[in-house]
């Protein structure tokens, strides 16, 4: 247990989200001087560390890395800035890695009228931006907080409106639903515990320049 | 019968270490052996570690709170003293939610307050005190240091209104550099109008690298006085066996509502929270109506449940 923790300390502890976000990054690190040949061999293991570069990098949930990051088991992660505003984890964001870019809005059915005398109902995996946004221009709402499938809801008549990351706005088409609003425009962010920062500053800052510069 | 010292488990025997240091110091303890009405928390909400306050009804039918934090406690009982210097520190149990957690916990915390004449002086004291407490955990730790008037100063160079001013106080705390240049585009300011702001963020580490630049961007603004204010409150630690463990960063708080001036934080290799936390409240003061200034810290014992013994205290 003590040994764990000892090489916890000494390798830059990175939490990368699974999928192909995390490939991406992971190519991103390797050519900024991070690599670990390891990870790219088909297995089903999640943790990958190499001696020389100093670098131990682990898979987990997308959703997760932030609580990673924040409760110090990484020093370091990718995480999308729809988590960032939705949780609001302690965490340092340290550059816009520019990748993974999409965006959250307001969705709607096609030639869906609002009725402005009546509270919206809003469907969505992200409760606190939808009520940050409505807040901001003071419309009053219903939030119906969904775990997926956030799509169908207007399609139901469960909510009017849905609050939901877009991409290409294929799915959404398919649904016969349309942008009314962009929110916010999402990409992967580094982040890094506020501790892990100070002890293993050199590090970082070799990987946020190899990255490009300190900030995108 | 003697006192077997073997009984006291971790958490205990830092806690009492601790209260030696800050007795030998000429610190005296209070006892906050009362509760206080759950109105005095509610009107400084945004002044407490955490959201939740667990309330109960008193015999008299009154709205009590047990203990979210102990500062207020201590602020709202204790009398202005004027020309004087007022040295307190307790040792209690706070009921709080921590951070991603779904209930309530009982957390141990060991504080210092220093009320009244508050001059540069008393302020290199508590720096010196925190630092002390930290080596006293662990040697290797790390004491954050900003100026948070300096702070607020420099983003008025480039915030047009209240919200945009949250906003970038927001990412100054989370090192959010690239989001700072987002808002200030958002809110029509020329491209390159945050750059001195963005340079002080981005100037962080040991104050003998880096407060020369500090310096420099602080007279370039018209801040100057505030800088020279942090130069001095380091100033006694410099040369001292400390000097390797203090680092300046204007990310260590964003809270202005409650805190101004020199603010900070501690941290130990190897936890992930800091396990110290303080700085200047006079605005606190204000808000309460007492005339004084005031400077303290807390240390969080609960946090060092990760803390080996080789490392720790001895």
């Amino acid at each position: 247990m003590e040994a764990n923790r000892t090489s916890q300390v000494n390798y830059l502890n990175v939490a990368l989200p699974k999928g192909r976000l995390g490939e991406k990054v992971y190519q991103l690190f390797a050519e900024a001087g991070f690599e670990c040949p390891s990870i790219l061999e088909n297995s089903r293991k999640l943790i990958f560390e190499n001696p020389e570069t100093g670098v131990r990098y682990f898979w987990v949930k997308p959703s997760d890395v932030a609580i990673y990051v924040a409760r110090g088991a990484a020093d370091i992660g990718v995480a999308g800035k729809d988590i960032l505003l939705e949780y609001r984890p302690d965490v340092y964001e340290l550059m816009d890695l520019g990748i993974g870019k999409c965006r959250m809005a307001v969705a709607a059915p096609v030639g869906f009228a609002e009725d402005p005398a009546r509270t919206l109902r809003v469907a969505t995996k992200f409760s606190r931006i939808a009520r940050d946004y409505y807040a901001g221009i003071g419309r009053d709402i219903d939030i119906i907080h969904l775990n997926g499938s956030i799509e169908i809801a207007p399609i139901l008549g469960l909510s009017d409106v849905i609050v939901d990351i877009v991409e290409t706005g294929t799915t959404l088409r398919e649904n016969h639903l349309e942008v009314r609003e962009t929110i916010v425009p999402i990409s992967a962010r580094l982040i890094a515990n506020r501790s892990g920062f100070k002890f293993k500053r050199e590090a970082i800052e070799r990987l946020m320049a190899g990255l490009g510069g300190k900030d995108k | 019968m003697e006192l077997n010292l073997n009984v006291l488990d971790e958490q205990e025997r830092i806690g009492f270490l601790l209260r030696s240091l800050y007795q030998e110091h000429g610190f005296t303890r209070y006892r906050m052996s009362k509760f206080e009405e759950y109105d005095l928390y509610s009107r400084n909400k945004d002044f407490l570690l955490s959201e939740g306050v667990l309330t109960f009804t008193d015999l008299n039918g009154r709205l009590m709170a047990l203990k979210p934090d102990v500062t207020l406690s201590i602020v709202r009982n204790m009398k202005d003293c004027g020309n004087g210097l007022q040295k307190l520190y307790y040792h209690e149990n706070v009921y709080r939610v921590p951070a991603g957690s779904d209930g309530f916990r009982e957390e141990t915390q060991v504080g210092v307050e220093c009320m009244g004449r508050v001059d540069g002086k008393a302020i290199q004291e508590m720096l010196k005190l925190a630092a002390e407490s930290l080596r006293l955990l662990s040697g290797r730790y790390v004491l954050e240091i900003s100026h948070l008037d300096l702070l607020s100063a420099m983003v008025d160079t480039v915030a047009t209104d209240n919200g945009t001013r949250e906003r970038i106080l927001r990412c100054s705390g989370q090192k959010n550099l690239h989001g700072i240049s987002e808002i200030c585009r958002e809110a029509g300011l020329a491209e390159g109008a945050e750059r001195p702001l963005l340079e002080m963020l981005g100037t962080y580490g040991s104050p003998r690298t880096v407060m020369p630049a500090i310096r420099r961007i602080a007279e370039e603004n018209g801040c100057g006085d505030y800088a020279r204010e942090l130069g001095q409150a380091v100033a006694s630690l410099m040369g001292t066996e400390e000097e390797e463990h203090l680092w300046i960063d204007f990310s260590a708080t964003e809270d202005l509502k409650y805190y101004n001036g020199i603010a900070f934080k501690g941290f130990l290799e190897g936890i992930p929270d800091p396990v110290l936390s303080g700085g200047q409240y006079d605005a606190l003061m204000r808000r309460m109506h007492r005339k004084d200034r005031a400077v303290g810290f807390a240390v969080f014992l609960h946090r060092l449940d990760r803390l080996n013994r080789e490392g720790g205290a001895n």
